[in-house]
């Protein structure tokens, strides 16, 4: 059996880095000894990630019980179901960002779409803190932050009120969000950075903001499992410990560039397709006009 | 269960209508004297008090542990009615039961911002008298046979049940209720705050599924407590009392036809 770990498709679209596909072959019609079989089924089984970091650093401020939990037990429960329920389909050997939009079926979800979102959610969330975390950021998304939200800690006040007003679980998110009209022949017609922003926002159950075409930067996890072993009810204490001690704002900030990046590409996409497309308007054979005709008399005579 | 209680306070506009209404003030003497001397009046508010469960918080031990009761009842319960209590302060709604409220808030499927705390304040009252020490097991009588009738048999209906609250994602409640246009019993998942009321049935047993009735007890283990809840918690009492009730807005008879 081969063992291959490949990096997912969709390279500046991914903001973490990606999940590791092994891919099992099954079924190999092998043929003249040839390693590769004419028509193999090949099963893509996504992996439970574990944390960069073991899961008694984040003491006291996540223990290690919640860690044991919430990744060994919930996190994982995720990965298998979602491993189940694309064996076989069309999903299967797709990346995982792709998944969770296509199974988000814009806002009428397949059943696997929960499994899909949170195991996405659930990497990004432990991908998003570290032990000794907290501090300020520093540079463009410094800058971003004073930009967008007037100052460092109102951004961590209204991240912290999208926390606490999140109804039931859910997550609240720092994203860069690219306007963007969601048609195919939306051009701005004087694209600039300012139009992109960085923006909090809440999500209920799994919903994230990929769907959404956002870019998420930061998320944290408001289902009552992340914080009730170490918080009981006290949501707000867990808040501001994430924000103080836990974020890892190098890793917002990389995600940032990445996000960045992704929108200035795809904003170069459009405009040489804008360009395109008035470049074949122009060339094209003059379009055949129907004119009324010089006379009154009806052609029915 | 929760009721309406008129609190008064000193304002300048008169209103023979509120001129009569008892007044429970907790200020001084001088200000009550004014107010039965009905010379300023009243804006009257609603006031939701925090009922106590009908058990010591021990007592579901060790199915539901103190701590849990403590945190759950003492804090995120109390939480909801103090919230429910700030909103209304300035808010025009005023005069109904907590049912009532209820159903007004949630608004025909675009709840007003009360609705969260007062259907959580009414959903928590419910769950806590649907449980009781030395519960679960089976029921008996009515409620055993409009149950047999509706699911089949009452391990059909366990069966449901346990399923429907497992298949639940996020946070929610999963209820037994008595549908009033169906006329039979069935088993409803709703999520996060949403309540059987708004439709218009009427719930008969309850079970939290949120992650901080279960969490410090049973961690994920969502199974066993579900489980535990139709073994060791449900009161069938209360399921009894409440269908008794129920059948006073639905009619659950068949009318015997004599056989010529």
């Amino acid at each position: 059996m081969q063992h291959h770990t490949l990096s997912c498709c969709g390279g500046v679209r991914a903001s973490l880095p990606p999940p590791t596909l092994s891919f099992r072959w099954s079924k190999i019609k092998r043929e003249g000894g040839r390693r590769l079989p004419r028509c193999a089924r090949i099963a893509a089984q996504l992996e439970l990630k574990p944390p960069p970091y073991s899961l008694s650093s984040l003491e006291p401020h996540m223990s290690r019980e919640t860690l044991e939990y919430h990744w060994g037990r919930h996190h994982r429960a995720h990965v298998a179901s979602l491993n189940n329920l694309i064996a076989g389909t069309d999903l299967d050997g797709m990346g995982l960002d792709e998944i969770v939009v296509v199974s988000y079926n814009k806002g009428n979800p397949l059943p696997l779409f929960v499994h899909a979102a949170q195991v996405w959610n659930h990497d990004f969330f432990w991908q998003s803190i570290k032990p000794g975390g907290g501090g300020r950021p520093s540079g463009r998304l410094m800058e971003l932050i004073e930009r967008d939200f007037g100052s460092f800690d109102r951004m961590l006040e209204e991240f912290k009120r999208a926390a606490l007003t999140q109804f039931g679980s859910g997550w609240a998110w720092l994203v860069y969000k690219a306007n963007r009209l969601d048609v195919g022949n939306a051009v701005n017609p004087c694209p600039s950075e300012k139009d992109n922003k960085l923006v909090v926002l809440k999500s209920p159950n799994a919903v994230n903001p990929i769907v959404w075409d956002y870019s998420p930067l930061l998320a944290i996890d408001v289902w009552e499992h992340a914080y009730y072993l170490d918080y009981e009810n006290r949501r707000a204490d867990y808040v501001s410990i994430f924000l103080e001690k836990l974020v890892s704002w190098e890793v917002v900030s990389d995600r940032l560039d990445v996000a960045i990046e992704r929108a200035a590409e795809r904003a170069r996409e459009d405009e040489t397709r804008r360009q395109e497309d008035d470049a074949a308007v122009t060339h094209s054979e003059a379009v055949e006009m129907y004119l009324d005709s010089d006379t009154d008399d009806s052609e029915a005579e | 269960m929760a009721m309406a209680l008129p609190l008064a306070y000193a304002s300048s506009v008169v209103h023979p209508f509120e001129a009569g209404r008892l007044s429970f003030s907790t200020k001084a003497t001088k200000h009550k004297k004014q107010i039965y001397q009905f010379r300023n009046v009243t804006k009257v508010l609603a006031y939701y008090g925090l009922t106590n469960p009908p058990y010591k918080l021990d007592a579901l031990e060790p199915y539901m542990s103190r701590r849990t009761l403590e945190l759950h009842w003492g804090n995120i319960h109390r939480g909801y009615s103090d919230s429910l209590n700030k909103q209304l302060a300035n808010s025009p709604l005023y005069g109904c039961t907590m049912e009532e409220l209820i159903k007004t808030t949630f608004n025909n499927g675009n709840p007003l911002p009360e609705y969260n705390n007062a259907a959580e304040v009414w959903n928590h009252d419910f769950f806590w008298e649907s449980m009781q020490p030395n519960g679960g097991r089976l029921p008996w009588g009515g409620v055993l046979d409009q149950i047999e009738k509706d699911f089949g048999s009452f391990s059909n209906f366990r069966d449901e049940f346990v399923h429907s609250a497992m298949m639940l994602f996020g946070s929610g409640w999963v209820w037994l209720v008595l549908k009033t246009n169906e006329r039979r019993l069935s088993i409803v998942r709703t999520s996060n705050a949403l309540c059987p009321l708004v439709w218009g049935d009427i719930p008969i047993i309850s079970l939290d599924m949120w992650e901080h009735a279960y969490y410090l007890d049973y961690k994920d283990d969502v199974s066993k407590y579900v489980n535990n809840f139709m073994d060791h918690l449900i009161s069938w009492h209360s399921a009894t009392a409440r269908m008794v009730r129920a059948e006073a807005f639905v009619n659950l008879g068949e009318p015997k036809i004599p056989v010529a």
